[in-house]
């Protein structure tokens, strides 16, 4: 049919022209950086078998600096005080066992910031973190105490909140880098909330600490998973590095499930519609199919005898 | 005085008669509105656009109601509020965006088809003229529409384009001022334009869909071979029931069952697009919230203006206004630098036929470049582009002035 071969021209240069502007344009403007599938592996393997209740001694030293509430160690200090003193609140190591790759979290624990790829932003300048594991031997220990008070199912928020949430906002999730906004409600006479401007004061203290630290504030999460694509994502985390040089972004060292976990919540979040466009979508495109079935029928009817 | 029967019933047929001539409205614009027989499918790309240019209508009504057109926070009233508080507030948004985007593809679609089969000759320049019109109130309604969400390429865009109204080496940092309301994109900028977005442009773009319409009422939309019909025969061969000797169909019913058809094909297209692929039509880096410290690595604008952008951006910087300006009001021009009488499809008209696929393949051409960044071989491939758009203009009038006539036209 000669109209089904207008069509086809008519196709074939919207594909054309949608190939070169997208697909074709985005491979020339990005970086191409190729996905390792958080193996790590310029890490090299630990051979020492870990020994958890020896961890669990050698930990009392983490205490000093971070909480660990999965064994009832309180943190030692509140987000604002921690972020004067090391210019980010230290982590909460209840879940490190469960999100942290283990050969990742060994080297890490004995060489905190060529492992973290931090070393370009601390040449004069110590790292808050210092060498905890002396040998191969100990950090083994270490992670494997932290293996054992993990817990079974880490939620994608908590995931969350371990791996981003104490330098990024999200503020769609009404997430701040010291946590939760509180719920408050403005005084009715005044009009003026107390409690929420007190929570902002500590917030903007906390900032100010993280910019001292990194050089900028890191940016909200909250829309980052439409802002940016899934590859450039995941390979950013992986090695943030080879997509940003000179980035303050830390290695962070997540398993491929924590990844996972962490992005899952991104989406939550950044794209909440995409459970309703897959429901809604097929009933829309059938509805549009019925009335072009029917829109054809009349069309044939009226152009009977025509031609 | 005209004769009112004062028996009849209010809101009767023939009381509405009397004082609307309904009878007479739907006689003149439907059911004895002749198209000619022998088009297709490209000749329902009109009410493909009215279909198109509803939806983003009603959309854009629902999202006005959210919309906070304010620096601090339209950004969230777009991202937030809209996607994930307001009911069915993701669908309008994207419908909205999917619509924007598409909608010049089938402009595109509807001007090269005009291009095509000469439907801007002999009696039809002022529907070409016309068409026209609307692209451009289209590009101002879509480049206003692409401030509002207040993202960095909202911001950047803004900035960049409305650079270009200092004139090159003019610099007229006065009226890039004046246009801006401020020396840099800021609040009142992003008042201005959303008060064109959703009042000033609207009300253009609905009263030159009326006069692209009325400017079709007289000469008769062209048919494939661009034959001359004489309408008032025909329609009296229709109207004697000879359906099949007739060259002319009444618009109402059989035209309209045939776009009826298209439009349903074409919405399930846009509705895969609006559920499945709308990322084409949302970029990413408008997801980031303006920001005036950080000029994004790449800026570009949406893939329909790219053609035009890439035209501007080989050159230095006066002569690539220049050429920018000459991309800009050329089209206008084409009834008159097209010099021969012939109305028949491009593949039949000896040179211009080459004419029209080379400009359509260099305009897709000049749409890719403008997009990749100005490096290495793209600046070349860009640069040659834009010579051959420029040069094929410039040929027109000479190689359609020696053009032979047609077989089988005057």
């Amino acid at each position: 049919m000669k109209e089904l071969k207008v069509l086809a021209v008519v196709v074939f240069f919207t594909l054309v022209t949608y190939w070169g502007v997208e697909p074709y344009a985005h491979s020339v403007m990005h970086k191409h950086v190729e996905f390792k599938n958080f193996k790590y592996e310029d890490l090299k393997p630990i051979a020492a078998k870990g020994d958890a209740a020896k961890g669990q001694a050698l930990a009392a030293a983490c205490a000093g600096c971070h909480s660990i509430k999965a064994a009832k160690m309180p943190a030692p200090m509140d987000p604002v005080t921690a972020s004067a003193t090391y210019g980010v609140n230290p982590p909460d190591l209840s879940l490190a066992g469960a999100l942290l790759d283990e050969k990742y979290l060994a080297h890490f624990l004995k060489d905190p910031t060529h492992t973290a790829m931090v070393a370009h932003k601390f040449k004069n300048k110590p790292y808050p973190m210092p060498p905890m594991a002396t040998d191969d031997q100990s950090a083994a220990d270490l992670v494997a105490y932290f293996k054992s008070i993990a817990p079974k199912e880490v939620t994608a928020k908590e995931a969350y909140e371990f791996a981003c949430g104490r330098c990024h906002e999200m503020r769609y999730a009404k997430w701040t880098q010291i946590g939760e906004e509180p719920k408050t409600k403005p005084n009715i006479q005044t009009k003026m909330d107390e409690e929420k401007l007190k929570f902002q004061e500590k917030l903007a203290q906390y900032k100010d600490h993280l910019v001292k630290y990194l050089g900028k504030l890191p940016p909200d999460l909250s829309i980052i998973v439409r802002a940016r694509s899934e590859d450039f994502l995941k390979t950013f985390v992986e090695d943030p590095q080879a997509q940003l040089p000179g980035t303050a972004m830390p290695r962070v060292g997540v398993n491929k499930e924590g990844y996972e976990k962490v992005f899952q919540y991104l989406e939550e979040v950044g794209d909440p519609s995409k459970p309703k466009r897959e429901a809604v979508g097929p009933w829309v495109i059938g509805y549009f199919i019925l009335f072009t079935f029917l829109a054809y029928l009349w069309y044939k009817s009226q152009w009977k005898g025509l031609k | 005085m005209a004769h009112f029967d004062p028996n009849a019933r209010p809101f009767s047929h023939q009381w509405l008669n009397d004082r609307l001539a309904v009878d007479t409205l739907k006689r003149v614009l439907s059911t004895e509105y002749w198209i000619p027989k022998n088009i297709n499918f490209l000749w329902a790309m009109g009410m493909v656009l009215a279909a198109t240019f509803g939806v983003l209508l009603i959309s854009g009504i629902f999202l006005l109601m959210y919309y906070i057109p304010d620096t601090k926070q339209a950004f969230d009233s777009v991202n937030y509020t809209i996607m994930s508080e307001v009911g069915y507030g993701w669908l309008w948004r994207h419908m909205h965006g999917v619509a924007a985007s598409v909608v010049f593809l089938i402009i595109y679609i509807h001007m090269f088809t005009g291009i095509y089969y000469g439907s801007y000759k002999r009696g039809r320049e002022l529907i070409w003229l016309s068409g026209m019109l609307l692209f451009v109130s289209f590009s101002a309604e879509a480049f206003s529409g692409y401030m509002l969400p207040w993202g960095q390429m909202s911001y950047w865009a803004g900035m960049v384009i409305t650079n270009l109204f200092s004139l090159g080496s003019l610099d007229f940092q006065g009226l890039v001022e004046w246009i801006r309301g401020d020396y840099v994109p800021g609040q009142a900028f992003l008042g201005r334009f959303f008060m064109l977005h959703v009042l000033l442009m609207p009300l253009i773009i609905m009263a030159l869909i009326v006069l692209h319409f009325g400017t079709l009422r007289l000469p008769h939309v062209n048919n494939k071979d661009g034959e001359e019909i004489d309408f008032e025969a025909e329609a009296e061969k229709w109207k004697a029931g000879k359906r099949k000797e007739a060259k002319v169909i009444p618009f109402n019913p059989v035209f309209l069952s045939k776009d009826t058809f298209v439009l349903g094909v074409y919405f399930i297209f846009y509705f895969y697009l609006v559920f499945y692929h709308f990322e084409f039509a949302m970029d990413p880096v408008n997801f980031d919230p303006a920001d005036p410290l950080k000029t994004p690595p790449h800026i570009y604008p949406e893939w329909y203006f790219l053609w035009s952008y890439e035209i501007l951006r080989p050159f230095p910087k006066d002569p690539g206004l220049i050429a920018f300006g000459f991309a800009q009001v050329i089209f206008f021009l084409l009834p008159f630098l097209d010099r021969s009488p012939n109305v028949a499809p491009a593949n039949r008209r000896g040179i211009f036929k080459f004419w029209f696929w080379i400009l359509l393949v260099d305009m897709i051409v000049l749409t890719v470049m403008g997009k990749v960044p100005p490096i290495g071989i793209y600046t070349t491939i860009g640069t040659v582009a834009a010579w051959v758009f420029i040069i094929l203009w410039v040929l027109l009038p000479f190689i359609t002035k020696a053009e032979k006539p047609v077989r089988g036209h005057k």
